[in-house]
């Protein structure tokens, strides 16, 4: 039982990490029209740059503002560069540009930092476990990511339905052309958005770093995981996005948690019961998601009805 | 997509002339190439040039369905590598003579194991094209990468035939009175197999069939409203399309005599997309320019940096957001045509 909640937690921890990514992909398509495959770069950019000025400086706090403002700076500077080029284009040519973008992101990391993973350590203030209910304890840290993705959620949630800009950006989202004909700098908004949504990106990767190890190629796996996440929950709806992360992520980590013990229950040979285990928990959510679609081929939550 | 593709009235008549003149040059370089590449002494090339002509077979397959039917697929891979494994546990089976799926299965003879790898692939494309289908746009990419990388992390855990560390196959596979192990017969039988597969696809491609996926592209409502079902023409395209990725994995695999799960990694997918692209999206041969563009770039590029990748990152940027339709669009820009 106290294994079960302890997972649940790790798997709501996860999801909420999914969905600042899929919220930044989401706030992006949605309001722009672009697939942004680099947003796993962002994710990189934003954990890298927090390990480095935790481990040279020691203070987290300038870690955490330096993730978000070089994973923000870079996302800008992506989309003066080369999005803003693709608005027009059709999203296989969003997908094959924001495609070398992630070579180069990739490999200029490899440049600078090796292909050594980096570790950080978990901030001291946030070392320890909380003790939830009788005889669970459960790490500080990963409360602290799900307190975190809670706000952020609705703080969106806030700046999207009750704010101007988020106003700006839902008029956008239906009719750019009538909003650039109001008079509103759209340029200026696009850049704003995809800002937005690089920091959510950032942020994720830096919350994922003391957890996990921070290395290149860490962007994709994840994007990937984040495409699930936003087919099934919808494509172009935040909502979507919030409830495709938490079920992708609470399946992916309850069944890589638990497959492997009730499999070796059913099977005579241990060692073909865990390679099955790994198998089938590796390809659990891409399952999912297939079955999802079978049932509602436009996702659980979509953006129009 | 619609609005950039070009009239196919307009384009029919000089084309057809040109790129039979295009075809036969393309073949009279590829059938001097090996004993060009010996004479200056750099018979490596004969390997890289076995390697393009593969990897044009799966981008042309690639192509029958992104550039021709318009669903672009991010999971071309997944198909490749399926062919590659069939190869691979083939012999494996034909090596240590277990049982495969309790049948005395196993081969190492190119007659059976390229059909096979052609039918499974096939098989998987029509499971996960069914289900991908039910979707376009955005979410087809996104649902294709996603399948791919489910089948990816399958071949991960299956550790019986190797899992991450892949499979080496010792031997090429066998073709009665040839010597596949010879690096230049082998080359003929690629090329031998590509010209095959090219042949098919362009009759695929002027058939009733064909004009229909050109029509789902320029708009899948018209055609629907002409009383086409256009899933049915979408999912065997999608079949055919696995299956000549499937063979060309098939040709990899015994090629390099290895098989692993990075057959099937999520870029080589992305490569696939870019070759399409580059060599010009919706023509036969393109891809096949597209392949040699690609891997040539590449093969440079690494020989003259090993972060060749931050070069050819920002490379391709650029070719997609400058020269529509990739080389033939370059050239189409060069000459003046402007406008995509």
């Amino acid at each position: 039982m106290a294994l079960l909640i302890e997972q649940s937690l790790n798997g709501i921890q996860l999801g909420f990490m999914l969905f600042l990514l899929a919220a930044g992909l989401t706030l992006i398509f949605g309001i722009m029209g672009v697939i942004n495959l680099a947003q796993g770069s962002l994710f990189m950019v934003g954990a890298y740059a927090a390990a480095v000025v935790a481990t040279q400086t020691g203070s987290y706090v300038l870690a955490a503002i330096a993730g978000l403002a070089a994973a923000a700076i870079i996302g800008m500077a992506m989309e003066y560069l080369v999005i803003r080029r693709l608005y027009a284009r059709d999203h296989l040519d969003q997908v094959l540009a924001t495609f070398g973008l992630i070579l180069f992101f990739n490999q200029m990391t490899v440049i600078l930092f090796g292909r050594q993973p980096l570790f950080v350590r978990i901030p001291p203030l946030l070392d320890g476990s909380v003790h939830i209910v009788a005889g669970v304890y459960y790490p500080l840290y990963r409360l602290v990511i799900i307190g975190v993705g809670l706000l952020t959620a609705l703080g969106l949630y806030i700046l999207i339905s009750r704010t101007r800009i988020g106003m700006l950006i839902r008029a956008g989202a239906t009719n750019r052309e009538m909003v650039r004909a109001l008079g509103v700098d759209i340029r200026l908004l696009y850049t704003i958005v995809f800002g937005l949504g690089a920091m959510l990106a950032g942020l994720a990767g830096i919350m994922t770093g003391p957890i996990s190890a921070v290395q290149v190629g860490m962007g994709e796996q994840v994007l990937i995981l984040t495409f699930v996440v936003i087919v099934i929950g919808g494509v172009g709806s935040i909502r979507g996005a919030f409830v495709g992360a938490l079920i992708v992520g609470i399946v992916d980590t309850l069944l890589r948690a638990f497959l492997p013990t009730l499999l070796r229950h059913m099977m005579a040979s241990g060692s073909e019961a865990d390679a099955l285990a790994g198998g089938i928990s590796a390809m659990g959510v891409y399952l999912l998601m297939a079955i999802v679609l079978l049932v509602r081929p436009k996702g659980l939550l979509p953006a129009n009805g | 997509m619609a609005e950039t593709a070009p009239n196919p009235t307009q384009r029919s008549k000089p084309k057809n002339v040109r790129s039979r003149l295009l075809l036969a040059q393309l073949l009279v370089i590829l059938v001097v190439l090996p004993y060009l590449a010996n004479l200056i002494g750099q018979p490596a090339l004969t390997s890289l040039a076995t390697r393009i002509i593969i990897l044009a077979i799966a981008a042309a397959s690639l192509n029958l369905i992104m550039g021709y039917a318009g669903l672009a697929s991010f999971g071309h891979a997944a198909w490749y590598g399926i062919g590659a494994y069939v190869v691979g546990i083939l012999y494996r089976h034909s090596v240590s003579g277990d049982p495969l799926f309790g049948l005395p299965l196993g081969a190492d003879q190119l007659l059976i194991t390229l059909p096979a790898a052609i039918i499974v692939a096939g098989l998987f494309a029509a499971v996960f094209g069914a289900l991908a289908l039910r979707t376009s746009g955005v979410q087809f990419i996104m649902i294709t990468l996603a399948f791919a990388q489910m089948i990816f992390f399958f071949f991960v855990a299956l550790k019986a035939y190797g899992g991450d560390d892949g499979l080496i196959i010792r031997r090429r596979n066998a073709l009665p009175f040839l010597d596949t192990r010879d690096g230049l017969t082998f080359y003929w039988i690629c090329l031998t197999v590509a010209v095959v597969w090219y042949a098919i696809l362009s009759r695929i491609v002027g058939s009733r069939f064909g004009r229909v996926l050109e029509g789902i592209r320029q708009s899948e409502r018209r055609m629907a409203a002409m009383g086409v079902r256009t899933y049915g023409y979408k999912l065997v395209a999608c079949i055919i399309s696995g299956m000549g990725a499937g063979l060309a994995g098939a040709l990899m695999a015994n090629h390099m005599r290895f098989v692993s799960p990075d057959m099937m990694h999520w870029t080589q997918s992305g490569e696939f997309m870019f070759m399409v692209i580059l060599g010009g999206s919706g023509t036969l041969l393109g891809p096949a320019f597209g392949a040699a563009g690609l891997i040539g770039l590449e093969s440079l590029l690494a020989a003259w940096t090993e972060n060749w990748q931050v070069i050819l990152g920002p490379l391709l940027v650029l070719a997609i957001l400058f020269t529509r339709g990739g080389l033939s669009g370059l050239a189409r820009m060069i000459r003046g045509g402007a406008r995509g």
